[in-house]
């Protein structure tokens, strides 16, 4: 397939998050909004001067066109596309291309939920499933373990391998003064941690807290006067690959196998020129699997590769260097959070945290159960 | 008139016509009278290639266990199976095992469907269950 993706056309100048953990008194859309407000004000902008919107919020399913209503944005470009968690990296995607051509000159990108204050429960609008509703599921956490209790049959990977995974992402956490769960958790506490879904106990399982987040692009030329250190858009890329997790081939390979293909391609680059890497760990399981399909380690390696430290502080490969969905934020949709992530690494805003070295950076986003996957690459200054 | 209506008529209705098969105790699933293909979850179209020839077939009801899980539950409410098999005639459908502790239930384990029908006044929804062959 001859790609044209405009690496480097377009970079995002501005990724801020807002209420991050519990922030009682807020609708979904104002979380949003005060986000979005932030991350403008960083460039002096105002919302007249956004010209391309893209959101999604879980209680409105016209809420692009809520947003531009309340903000007063004129929208010359929108994009309301729903695929779960990932809907941002499709919106930033789509964000490149209609920068690239013109359509529009500032998108803002933005998200927002008080799913902690509103209940503590998911907050949903999907269809009960006739074919899945009678077995009662826990939907999406029952589908993601057993994507888990497939690839520990298939490829010996452990308990403790998956463990590892939200030890790791407990101690990016401590670095973060924004993330929910900063105390110390030890493998001891993992294990012994009460089960859900075998294999998952409750230390397997994203937070669910309120939080908002919100980026701004701009086309290239524009990005070097709003900000010193844009964070470049080198690729952006998705599969679908089911929806109801009964309907995937194989539950220990995601779409991000083939989106993870298409995106390096779009790059130039590939796995090894990687320095850090933001994951849509809704799941310990996700971390693993991911991994393996964006070629960091070998199919089934996944377990084995997170031993030791590898991708916590000080390992080798820094991965969800914000604490993750595990132990940072998970307010429904995280997405733009891995995005937000990402970018300010590559701006060297990422405080006690910060990578020494940051010119490529992957924000990946999962929607649905191992449904939806994409990927974006940035880059700095230097890789365009 | 009379052959629209009648045309109408005859068209495959995937969703209602399962669920009142499963209502009545019958499992069934689709099959493409020209590829031979079977579905399932059923629908209007096989998936892929689009044909339209489907009809309703009484699978063998054997399968074997893809995945498994334990939801657990807040005693004295007991776990339950949650499982994915793969059925012997191709589709993969959600599932539960049962006749067998939840956590005895094993991937790559031979089983074999039975249609369970909710007691009279229970909330619960028919469903196809497997067993241990």
């Amino acid at each position: 397939m001859n790609q044209k993706f405009p690496r480097g056309k377009t970079a995002i100048v501005s990724a801020v998050t807002f209420g991050c953990g519990a922030t009682p008194g807020y609708s979904n859309a104002e979380l949003a909004h005060t986000a979005s407000i932030q991350a403008l004000s960083q460039l002096n902008l105002k919302p007249s001067d956004v010209d391309g919107l893209a959101t999604v919020l879980v209680d409105d399913s016209l809420s692009g066109l809520s947003f531009a209503e309340t903000l007063g944005i004129h929208p010359r470009f929108i994009s309301n596309n729903r695929t779960g968690g990932s809907s941002f990296q499709t919106h930033a995607t789509m964000a490149a291309l209609a920068l690239d051509a013109g359509l529009c000159d500032v998108v803002l990108i933005a998200y927002g939920s008080n799913q902690r204050s509103f209940s503590g429960k998911l907050r949903t609008s999907l269809r009960a499933s006739p074919w899945e509703a009678p077995y009662k599921p826990l939907t999406p956490l029952s589908s993601y373990a057993l994507a888990a209790a497939r690839h520990m049959h298939q490829y010996g990977t452990t308990k403790a391998q998956l463990g590892e995974v939200a030890i790791s992402a407990r101690k990016w956490a401590q670095l973060n003064p924004e993330a929910f769960s900063r105390e110390p958790l030890s493998m001891e506490d993992y294990l012994s941690a009460r089960l859900v879904a075998d294999p998952f106990g409750v230390r397997d399982c994203c937070l669910v807290t309120d939080g908002a987040a919100a980026v701004v692009m701009t086309r290239a030329d524009r990005a070097k006067d709003l900000c010193a250190k844009p964070a470049y858009v080198l690729a952006g890329s998705e599969a679908t690959t089911h929806r109801e997790i009964a309907n995937m081939a194989d539950l220990t390979v995601t779409g991000v196998a083939e989106a993870a293909k298409r995106a390096y391609a779009q790059a130039g680059l590939g796995p090894k020129d990687v320095d850090i890497v933001e994951l849509y760990d809704a799941f310990t399981i996700n971390t693993i699997l991911f991994l393996e399909d964006m070629g960091f380690c070998a199919k089934g390696e996944g377990g084995r590769f997170v031993e030791g430290g590898r991708i916590a502080p000080g390992g080798q490969l820094p991965v969800n260097t914000n604490g993750g969905g595990l132990s940072c934020v998970h307010p429904g949709m995280y997405g733009l959070f891995t995005m937000v992530e990402a970018a300010q690494q590559l701006m060297g805003l990422a405080g006690e945290r910060q990578q020494k070295k940051v010119d490529v950076a992957v924000a990946q986003g999962n929607g649905g159960e191992l449904s939806h996957e994409a990927m974006l690459i940035l880059g700095s200054a230097a890789t365009v | 008139m009379t052959g629209a209506v009648l045309e109408k008529e005859n068209e495959l209705k995937p969703e209602k016509e399962y669920l009142e098969h499963l209502a009545a105790g019958r499992f069934m699933i689709q099959r493409s009278r020209s590829t031979g293909e079977h579905v399932f979850y059923p629908r209007v179209a096989a998936p892929a290639t689009g044909a339209t020839d489907l009809e309703w077939i009484e699978p063998s009801g054997l399968g074997t266990v893809y995945s498994t899980t334990v939801i657990r539950q807040k005693p004295p409410t007991p776990n339950y199976n949650l499982a994915l098999v793969d059925l012997k005639e191709g589709p993969r459908m959600m599932a539960r095992v049962v006749g067998v502790a939840p956590e005895e239930v094993k991937i790559g384990q031979q089983v074999k469907a039975r249609v369970a029908l909710p007691a009279d006044g229970s909330a619960d929804l028919p469903m196809v269950v497997f067993e241990p062959v």
